[in-house]
């Protein structure tokens, strides 16, 4: 086998060394911050993906099933899902734009970064909080 | 002159090693996720506008061509953003082989029948009364 003497391998510990200290023992900068909310808002807008459908599927079957639907997404929970739903797609749309910068070779200086994740997180509430008093509104027949 | 053999005995066993494909998920994961920006703005003020509306203007927006492809457009590109995001969180969670395996294949079943059973829906309010 390839595997020297010295090296017990990934899993094995027998010697007792000290390892590197791991994420938990850091104090969060912003930008893991932003990371890892980019990941969260991935797995939650999948989530959202299924309610997206379910939504195209009511709208299609007839008035009673779109009920069905309106109903859940009417009362406080189906809201506070809503406006989870809308800020997540916020994020991770910005802080997409923000990882197609990086791409590009834009914005990588530290300074920036840290920017650029602390304008993701204001800019991601702001514009949920706005789209939602909007869905608010159009729901109340005002015409905006 | 033959070219010398890089690979282990151990790594031609294995079948791992470059499958010459090493970009595509990267590339891929960035195509749609350029595509979406559009689309997802479009999506969010179309939804916004029929908040609380009944189902036949909801049903009557989708009969139009434009939105009944943009929408079409929309859910394809996000079950296929999703399927490939998911697929980088589990790969980075997971590392027992079977258990691995199985989710890779279950994020793949579940991201295009949920992208199928809202494209039916689409087609079903397209096509609904020509």
């Amino acid at each position: 086998m390839s595997t020297p003497p010295n090296s017990p391998g990934p899993s094995a510990r027998p010697y007792g060394r000290p390892l590197s200290p791991h994420l938990q023992i850091y104090r969060w900068p912003i930008t893991m911050a932003a990371s890892i909310t980019h990941r969260a808002t991935g797995i939650a807008l999948a989530a959202g993906l299924v309610l997206l459908a379910w939504w195209l599927i009511a709208a299609a079957t007839g008035p009673s099933a779109y009920s069905v639907f309106t109903t859940a997404a009417g009362n406080i929970i189906g809201e506070i899902v809503l406006f989870g739903f809308l800020w997540s797609l916020c994020y991770h749309l910005l802080n997409g734009i923000r990882h197609l910068f990086w791409d590009i070779g834009y914005g990588f200086y530290v300074p920036t970064a840290r920017i650029t994740a602390a304008f993701v997180f204001a800019a991601s509430l702001l514009l949920a909080a706005g789209a939602f008093a909007v869905g608010l509104m159009v729901k109340a027949g005002l015409n905006v | 002159m033959n070219a010398p053999r890089m690979r282990t005995p151990l790594s031609k066993i294995e079948g791992l090693g470059s499958a010459r494909a090493g970009t595509h998920h990267f590339w891929a994961l960035r195509v749609s996720s350029v595509a979406l920006v559009p689309l997802s703005i479009w999506f969010v003020a179309s939804a916004l506008a029929y908040v609380g509306a009944g189902q036949g203007p909801v049903a009557a927006y989708f009969s139009e061509p434009v939105n009944a492809v943009l929408m079409f457009l929309f859910i394809i590109t996000c079950a296929y953003h999703t399927s490939l995001g998911l697929q980088t969180v589990i790969e980075d969670y997971f590392h027992q082989e079977s258990v691995k395996i199985t989710l890779l294949l279950l994020d793949r079943f579940a991201c295009w029948i949920v992208a199928t059973a809202a494209g039916w829906a689409l087609i079903r309010m397209a096509l609904a009364g020509r």
